[in-house]
């Protein structure tokens, strides 16, 4: 299965069914990117393919076959590094295992949406589960990057 | 999570540790000693402290000094913490680091965490005794003087060693940002780090005068907020060990219920796994890759279960049984004055009925550990929340001592209790699974979000039954309540020590030793045997007490007339904390004016962990929904170390108690849990969040709890503020939220 991952072709002998949650953790060995339900009910797992935020755990290695997949490690570009930069300036992490598949949702929004308003997060992020509850802080993450972009 | 004496858990541990192992538990801790030793390691000092155990312990059998290692200076000039406890998201890392950082003078631009080995001797919660463990909200409260005698030992060490290279007295050194300065000479920690290691252990540190803290209450980032922003952050379930293999359990459907047969040739057959095992907990399938692994569950087929022992009733039916029971007389939790000769003469009583579900924890992390045979016995990696008791129990099912069962402990995605569990769960099935295919693979379990929903050690299911009067005059005249509910102590290794005279201690904190001065006042306990596995969450007791304590405390007031804040004001005369805090509450909230039409108000205050939290929330009803709009929460906690990880636990809590009030509930039907997975139990969500202000209460006390006390007051105070806008009393959680009207 050919696909290209972080910006580099790769090539990975596995099933075409498995999802690409596994494969990226158990075949690739890239562990950023996170199990939760395995039923694309928590946004744990949120990758980009070709720049749209997807739940690995419902996405097919097939499905992914000539695209571009980005993970929590291949995150960069302008709205990445500002996003990452006002997680990091707010602190917005608690346990922090979520926050892989909150950050490809951000920056998935603010991809599409420099001023996202907060209906705007709500919609884009409501997919993303945090048990910790750091909603508040990724609500302001979220406006800070949009600022920093402006 | 209770508090035990230091004393019950030495004796708990024998309880705990097998017989095979007994012989080697965990040495009580060495004679009262301070700053014992300090060690050079790989030209880094190694800065050890040895704190005074408490007058319980001090009584216990002695051995040698044992050294317990907290700082390490390299000579790349970092100094790196050893974290005993877990860090869950509590943000435990960045609040004890900084207590070292405080007396040591450093920069914190030069720390660093690591977490500590598993080690009862050297890394036990001083409050637990000689185990080691999290919980209870007590990391920094327990830490507070052991880190901070860290840290100035090292600094004394470090002038001491610059004074001798420059020729200088001592008392000319000052060190500042990291820096050490006499006169013309300065240099760097990193550069002494060597020679302070030769240095004599000082018998005695001078502490800092609070009113000296340079980063102590100051609002340091946090240590972990890179790695966990960049996909760098180990968690167990990133762990990768060459030949691991990955286990699923299938578990029965009905606790209690074992496995009798099961054909596995079809799951064999799925490519990928390698072996299918038998295990107490069930049928457990090996597989070199996790989707292997679970298909290869989904593909076992004929299992049979032995029902004969599992719990087949479901919750509608314990809770009309814990109905029945609440309407007799239970053990005595509380009793003050004559609370049933008050009611008889009350002007005006109250009579409420209360039911709590079953809770998940749920934490983003399935739970999931990796166990791997070594040379000298087992190497464990995992968020470990409990490492003496998971010590204790590995070597009991594979016949080791407990030290030589290692724990690598590594960033835990979550908790609220779920892995601190007495019979360590899933830490033993991966131990059964281990011995199951003779140690012949490093295995990793791991739990699927199912295994998670369904798999008990819930909060459990509780009801109370409460009847309370005013006087004439509004004064509370009696107040009896009646609890109901599973003891998780019970049957485990702790119950010796943690119920008193029947009563167990979590079941009833918050209600049984309310701080409302109320003279006739009673409470009893029925504790059921139910065979659903329960366990403490988030905040334990206080997760039901609270409500119900918060919300008759607001019927009264209503009842009487009075205004909320007054009236708990009167019942808290002598509580100065609980009065500061409620005023400072009642100022940042802007109590009084009364919110407008299709909007409501409500309060809660209470005390858990040594904190007292006070929650005003405020809603709106929109189309007939309840829209929690702003919670305002007054805290305190003591000494604030970090005031923005405080803030973002209270922040957190806030959030994890209205998923509670909203919508969290784990029902079963004959015995059968009914969710699976977070469509079914529904956790909150961003667009349910509300915006949450944080205050801070001044203090020169030491700190107390953090990690849990922002929990219990969300609830009540919702209750409450429903209450305000629609005049309709919400007391069952979760709420039932239908067809309001303003």
């Amino acid at each position: 299965m050919k696909f290209t991952l972080n910006g580099s072709e790769r090539t990975i002998e596995a099933d075409g069914d498995m999802p690409l949650l596994w494969a990226l953790r158990d075949v690739v060995g890239l562990t950023g990117t996170k199990f939760g339900c395995g039923a694309a009910l928590c946004g744990a797992c949120t990758v980009h393919v070709d720049g749209t935020p997807v739940r690995s755990c419902q996405t097919a290695l097939s499905d992914v076959e000539g695209k571009s997949v980005t993970t929590i490690e291949g995150v960069g570009g302008e709205v990445g590094t500002a996003v990452v930069a006002a997680w990091r300036k707010l602190d917005v992490v608690q346990c922090g295992y979520c926050q892989s598949g909150q950050i490809m949702s951000a920056v998935g929004l603010l991809s599409e949406n420099r001023k996202p308003t907060d209906e705007d997060i709500d919609a884009a992020m409501d997919g993303n589960v945090c048990r910790c509850a750091t909603y508040q802080r990724i609500r302001a993450a979220i406006h800070e990057a949009a600022s920093n972009l402006a | 999570m209770h508090i035990i004496k230091p004393a019950d858990y030495a004796r708990m541990l024998e309880r705990l540790a097998p017989a095979a192992a007994r012989d080697t538990a965990l040495a009580a801790p060495s004679r009262r000693g301070f700053l014992k030793a300090a060690a050079a390691v790989s030209g880094a000092l190694v800065i050890g402290v040895r704190l005074g155990p408490s007058e319980a312990l001090a009584a216990a059998p002695t051995d040698g000094p044992m050294p317990n290692a907290f700082v390490k200076i390299a000579p790349d000039n970092t100094v790196t913490v050893l974290i005993k406890h877990l860090d869950m998201g509590q943000g435990v890392t960045t609040g004890l680091t900084t207590l070292v950082a405080e007396e040591l003078d450093a920069d914190w631009g030069q720390m660093r965490a690591a977490f500590a080995p598993a080690d009862a001797q050297l890394y036990n919660n001083l409050l637990f005794g000689p185990v080691q463990g999290t919980g209870g909200s007590t990391s920094v409260a327990n830490s507070w003087e052991q880190l901070r005698k860290a840290g100035a030992a090292a600094r004394q060490m470090l002038v001491a060693a610059a004074a001798e290279q420059w020729g200088v007295p001592a008392d000319s050194v000052t060190v500042e940002k990291g820096t050490l300065k006499s006169g013309s000479h300065s240099g760097n920690f990193g550069a002494f780090a060597e020679a302070a290691a030769r240095q004599p252990i000082p018998k005695d540190v001078k502490l800092k005068d609070p009113k000296d803290f340079k980063l102590i209450g100051t609002r340091l980032p946090r240590l972990d907020s890179a790695d966990k922003t960049d996909g760098k952050a180990v968690y167990a379930l990133d762990i990768r060990v060459p030949g691991m293999l990955t286990a699923v359990i299938r578990r029965p459907d009905r606790f209690g219920a074992t496995v009798k047969s099961f054909d596995a040739a079809a799951a064999r057959k799925v490519p990928g796994v390698v072996d299918v095992v038998a295990v107490p907990a069930g049928v457990a399938v090996l597989a070199d890759n996790t989707w292997a692994a679970i298909r290869g569950r989904e593909a076992l087929a004929a299992i049979e279960w032995d029902e004969s022992q599992a719990e087949n009733r479901g919750t509608a039916e314990l809770l009309e049984e814990y109905k029945a029971l609440a309407g007799t007389p239970g053990l005595k939790a509380a009793r003050r004055g004559d609370a049933s000769a008050g009611l008889a003469g009350a002007a005006k009583t109250i009579e409420s009925e209360f039911a709590f579900p079953y809770l998940a924890h749920a934490p983003m992390e399935p739970l999931n550990c990796v166990i791997e045979k070594t040379a000298d016995g087992v190497t464990i990696h995992a968020g470990s929340q409990f490492q003496t008791v998971e010590q204790a129990v590995t070597a009991g099912i594979l016949g080791l001592k407990p030290e030589q069962v290692k724990i690598e402990t590594v960033w835990a995605g979550g908790s609220f209790g779920r892995r601190a569990n007495p019979p360590a769960d899933y830490i033993a099935e991966a131990a059964t699974i281990l011995k199951a295919i003779d140690g012949r693979a490093p295995v990793h379990l791991v739990w699927t979000r199912e295994d998670d929903i369904k798999g008990g050690y819930y909060r459990p299911l509780f009801y109370h039954k409460v009847r309370a009067g005013l006087t004439a005059d509004g004064k509370v005249a009696g107040w009896e309540q009646s609890i109901v509910g599973q003891s998780f102590i019970t049957g485990t290794p702790f119950e010796a020590f943690i119920i008193k005279e029947g009563v167990d201690g979590t079941s009833v904190e918050g209600a049984s030793d309310t701080n409302y001065a109320i003279g006739n006042f009673a409470v009893d306990l029925h504790s059921p045997k139910v065979k659903v596995p329960t366990l403490w969450w988030r905040s334990v007791g206080h997760t039901h007490t609270a409500h119900v304590v918060e919300v008759t405390i607001d019927e009264l007031a209503r009842a009487a007339g009075r205004d909320p804040v007054e009236f708990r004001l009167e019942l808290l005369k002598d509580k100065p904390r609980h009065t500061a805090v409620l005023k400072l509450l009642a100022e940042k909230a802007n109590w009084g004016p009364k919110p407008g039409t299709g909007k409501g108000r409500g309060l809660a205050l209470h005390e858990s962990f040594n904190t007292v939290v006070g929650s005003v929330i405020d809603i709106s009803i929109v189309n007939g929904q309840v829209k929690v709009d702003k919670v305002v929460c007054a805290v305190d906690c003591g000494i604030a170390v970090n005031p923005d990880v405080i803030a973002a636990q209270i922040e957190g809590g806030v959030g994890f108690g209205l998923g509670a009030a909203l919508h969290d509930e784990i029902t079963m039907d004959k015995g059968v849990v009914e969710q699976s997975n977070f469509d079914g139990y529904v956790p909150l969500r961003m667009s349910e969040m509300p915006k949450v202000e944080v205050h801070i209460l001044p203090s020169a006390n030491p700190p107390t709890g953090i990690g849990e006390p922002g929990v219990p007051g969300v609830a009540p105070a919702l209750s409450n503020a429903i209450f305000d806008a629609t005049g309709q009393r919400l007391r069952s959680l979760p709420f039932r939220l239908e067809d309001f009207k303003a």
